[in-house]
């Protein structure tokens, strides 16, 4: 006896529950480990870097993308090629600075808050705070350093979901003593 | 009996404690994602009939494939079998980082003892591997 399970796009839907169910036992659980709301939000950047230094690699091997010659190339890849290898989503990239070095991308839906509602309690906590750390260390590995943080977040009541991203600078490769 | 101590807890302790800890959050996922997948399908005949479901379309939901081997005893106990669990295929490809596996096995246990609690069982799910990225998950089913 076989029972036929549902699969073409239902499967690819499954998955992403067992993902936003797995990053929410696990802000949940940092919830309990640490007192206060800023401790869980640190440790969730600090595991989002850990987590981006070595997922830039994946992303280079399987993006096949080049080097980007600025920072407005930079946003468009990081939307619409990570975003959507590894989110299944493809923010849109607004606000640009003046100067070209901050700019926001703007989700309409966030994978990791389906089914997600903050408790009354933890109204300082950035659930999402992961993904800044994941950004800030993918990047930090192509010589960008960069402040990322979340302005807007549809958990909290706002109608979307903001990152702002701001270049701080580029960091410059250590060369052997030696060379100019 | 049990011996208190002020000494700070070892890492072998550290490591059961964290062990604990993913098959914890396991269980609470399990919980959940057992609810949504088995919305639309009608009830379960027998404990058999719920560990094929496990075995096929929970599986298959989870890591896009079945588990290769279903033993058991009918009495309680079932052995899970999958030549290429697919949290370990990243990891090693024979007896390297063996030691590691429990960390990458845990909150997968929990996921099924979590699944199996919401369908009505109580479980002790453990999980088994002498040579990755094959492993065994030893399922109990607890007498109420």
């Amino acid at each position: 006896m076989s029972r036929q399970a549902n699969r073409g796009t239902e499967s690819k839907k499954m998955n992403s529950e067992l993902f936003t169910l797995t990053y929410g036992a696990l802000v949940t659980q940092l919830c309990k480990d640490y007192e206060n709301d800023e401790d869980v939000n640190k440790q969730l950047d600090k595991m989002g870097y850990n987590i981006g230094v070595r997922l830039i690699e994946d992303f280079l091997a399987r993006s096949n993308v080049g080097r980007c010659h600025d920072f407005r190339e930079t946003a468009d890849v990081i939307a619409k090629v990570a975003f959507k290898m590894y989110l299944g989503i493809t923010p849109s990239v607004t606000n640009w600075s003046a100067a070209g070095d901050e700019f926001s991308l703007i989700l309409e839906n966030n994978p990791l808050v389906d089914f997600v509602e903050l408790p009354d309690n933890h109204s300082g906590l950035i659930y999402s705070n992961l993904l800044c750390g994941v950004l800030r260390g993918a990047l930090e590995m192509v010589q960008m350093a960069i402040d990322v943080k979340f302005v807007q977040d549809t958990l909290k009541g706002d109608n979307v979901t903001e990152i702002r991203l701001k270049f701080i600078k580029r960091i410059e490769e250590n060369l052997p003593a030696g060379e100019e | 009996m049990c011996s208190r101590t002020t000494n700070p807890p070892s890492p072998r302790e550290e490591h059961g404690k964290s062990i604990s800890t993913l098959e914890g959050m396991g269980f609470r996922a399990g919980q959940g994602l057992i609810e949504r997948f088995t919305k639309e399908t009608p009830s379960f005949k027998d404990e058999l009939d719920i560990m094929k479901f496990i075995c096929k379309e929970f599986w298959t939901n989870l890591f896009r494939k079945q588990i290769d081997n279903l033993r058991t005893n009918h009495q309680g106990t079932y052995v899970l079998q999958d030549n290429r669990f697919r949290l370990l295929t990243p990891v090693s490809n024979g007896k390297q980082y063996l030691e590691e596996a429990p960390k990458f096995l845990a909150f997968t246990c929990g996921l099924v003892r979590g699944a199996l609690s919401n369908l009505g069982i109580d479980s002790t799910v453990t999980a088994e591997v002498s040579v990755m990225p094959a492993c065994k998950f030893h399922i109990i089913m607890q007498k109420s």
